[in-house]
């Protein structure tokens, strides 16, 4: 069985973002760069896999540039057996990245059973990585899963909807699952495991290398701006029970006129 | 002369780091109110390879550099210099055995600490020696096939969880230092008293105990090296430990700055943030300053250690310096929270608290004082 995860290297959530000069993208120089959280679900979850069917191997692929601390090194040192890295700029858009992940997948000679992704990476928030590589490889695909079953040749998947409830899918394989929080709590690379990481094959392809190039892309970022400062909340004081008729007044009259949002 | 860190040290580092932040920084504050011994979170550290970083690949160690192990305890320490103080233990402990054991014992004592979960104590200081080391009254007698231990120590940390001590005694109290010899004891020989959890400022989660020997019937093959052989190997594994005991300080100092940084950004007070003002700014710039300088010894003395090349007086340095700036950056920390900052619903008050014992185990920063005068005026 071969288990794919796509895994993508996002800012540190506590990253203070900055706009380059000339708003094409975000200063990328003093990043602390993250495997995508939604990610270690994947991971976590094709180890999972590995653990009942041993003779399973996974293979990490990433699209982006290279940086200083790997994150395919990590998922490597938790237990998958392999990687790729397509080397990208980090502004790719979603079919890009899609279609490089694609054929970094091919490039590997292995048919895929089942590939897995974070639902979304926390940095462009596009959620459409997973849906997009499904197409392109004319699979099918479930988003936003919470629980994972083997059910002999398919997997039986619970995939979360508004209101908390929960859709349960039969899914035969191969097929492209992408994760989220809940679905399993991913482990620690150790550091023997890290040891043991860097005597894993790693391969390196270009763009071109997997068939991409910017003609693929489909959306081009015009500019990244940062949101406006939010300005100081308003406190009203309704202590006084003869003040508070006054109070509110003043509240709904703000929230019509000031906040529009009645 | 390259400053920066191996890629693979790099990976180390964010490994340790996101054990700290996820595993024991939620978790410190608990711990630290009622005392207790961190045994999951010290078992789990141990499962990811964090724990006893000073045994060599040939005993079944990852086989870590002194550097490496800097930089492990600093992240592990700024997840708590309490619970680090525990972890620290096992690798003070096992120091000895690395340095004075043969083949046979380091077999037979290091690595069953990597096949499973275990803790260990180094039993130095007694209740009426502690800077003066060469002082030590537990007698090491020659029992025919066995050695017979008897006397007290004090403050010995992991004491009342441990599965084996390194005890240092005197063969003859007349030969001073050159009496000295190390014995590994199992704690549970009989004749050993490990007396009551002292109930401390800091570091409340580490257990410090004193112990008790009373006629204990130590094993021949468990002397390390030959008898008064033991200033020697307790000199040289203070010369390994006090690197990690000053990257400890430094793990601790990084935590109060970054705290500090934080909340300087986001309170505010006379309408702009506390960063804006400059009595705050000197603070952490001061800070950012000590911990720089602090990180350098400490990377230089471990790097020696690495070298094989001697690094007691740059270790002295490394030990005091850090400890003495994680005091006062961790007492900065408080007056830049300010009343919340003594709360201890905030986390700065326990770092502060960590911060001092700092100064005054491994060798109190008086004692570093000594060590680095007697180098630079040999």
């Amino acid at each position: 069985m071969n288990i794919f995860v796509c895994v993508k290297q996002v800012p540190d959530t506590e990253t203070k973002i900055t706009p380059t000069g000339d708003g094409s993208f975000i200063e990328t120089a003093s990043i602390k760069w993250i495997m995508n959280p939604y990610d270690e679900f994947a991971v976590e979850q094709a180890l999972l896999i590995k653990q009942a069917n041993p003779a399973a191997n996974v293979t990490v692929v990433r699209v982006g540039s290279k940086k200083d601390t790997e994150a395919l090194i990590p998922a490597l040192a938790m237990g998958a057996d392999e990687a790729a890295l397509v080397e990208a700029g980090d502004n790719l858009d979603s079919y890009s990245i899609a279609k490089a992940l694609k054929g970094a997948i091919e490039k590997t000679g292995k048919k895929p059973d089942i590939i897995l992704a974070g639902k979304q990476a926390i940095d462009d928030d596009c959620l459409q990585v997973p849906q997009i590589l499904a197409e392109m490889l004319g699979l099918p695909s479930v988003s936003v899963i919470v629980g994972f079953e083997m059910n002999g040749a398919a997997v039986k998947v619970k995939r979360e909807v508004e209101g908390g409830a929960l859709e349960v899918y039969e899914v035969s394989t191969p097929v492209v699952l992408a994760c989220n929080k809940g679905l399993n709590t991913p482990r620690y690379p150790s550091l023997p495991g890290l040891m043991k990481a860097k005597k894993k094959p790693m391969a390196t392809y270009s763009l071109s290398d997997v068939g991409v190039s910017e003609a693929d892309r489909r959306v081009k970022y015009s500019g990244f701006r940062l949101p406006p400062e939010k300005p100081a909340g308003k406190k009203f004081d309704a202590t006084d029970a003869a003040k508070q008729k006054d109070v509110v007044g003043q509240v709904v009259g703000l929230l019509r006129t000031e906040a529009k949002v009645i | 002369m390259d400053f920066s860190l191996s890629a693979e040290q790099r990976e180390i580092r964010e490994l340790a780091l996101k054990f700290a932040k996820n595993e024991m920084i939620p978790h410190a504050q608990e711990y630290d109110e009622h005392g207790k011994f961190p045994t999951e979170i010290f078992k789990k550290a141990w499962e990811l390879g964090l724990i006893n970083a000073c045994i060599p690949a040939e005993y079944g160690g990852a086989g870590f550099s002194a550097i490496d192990g800097v930089i492990i305890g600093e992240a592990l320490a700024y997840g708590c210099m309490g619970m680090n103080t525990s972890f620290m233990a096992n690798d003070l402990a096992l120091l000895p055995i690395v340095i004075g054991g043969s083949d046979e014992q380091k077999k037979r004592f290091l690595t069953p600490f990597t096949q499973e979960f275990k803790i260990a104590s180094f039993c130095l200081t007694e209740p009426g020696n502690g800077s003066d080391a060469g002082g030590i009254k537990t007698q090491i007698k020659d029992g025919g096939d066995h050695w017979i231990v008897n006397g007290e120590k004090m403050w010995i940390t992991n004491a009342g969880y441990a599965d084996l001590f390194v005890v240092y005694g005197t063969i003859d109290p007349n030969l001073k230092h050159k009496g000295i010899s190390a014995v590994v004891v199992d704690p549970k020989t009989p004749g050993i008293e490990i007396g009551k959890k002292e109930d401390k400022m800091g570091h409340r989660s580490s257990d410090t105990r004193g112990i008790r020997f009373n006629n204990v019937k130590v094993p021949k093959e468990n002397m390390l090296g030959k008898p008064g052989d033991g200033w020697n190997i307790a000199m040289s594994t203070l010369d390994h430990s006090r690197p990690l005991v000053a990257s400890s300080a430094l793990g601790g100092a990084q935590r109060a700055m970054d705290l500090s940084v934080h909340y300087a950004k986001e309170r505010n007070q006379f309408g702009v943030p506390l960063a804006k003002h400059q009595a705050i700014q000197f603070m952490i710039a001061e800070m950012g300053m000590k911990i720089e300088a602090a990180r350098l010894l400490v990377y230089k003395s471990a790097w020696l250690c690495d070298q094989g090349i001697r690094n007691t007086e740059i270790a002295s340095y490394a030990k005091a310096f850090a400890s003495d700036s994680c005091m006062q950056i961790t007492t900065d920390a408080v007056q830049i929270y300010g009343g919340y900052g003594y709360s201890k619903e905030y986390p700065v008050e326990k770092l502060m608290r960590d911060a001092k014992l700092i100064q005054i185990y491994e060798g109190t920063s008086q004692i570093q004082r000594l060590v680095m005068a007697r180098e630079i005026l040999k």
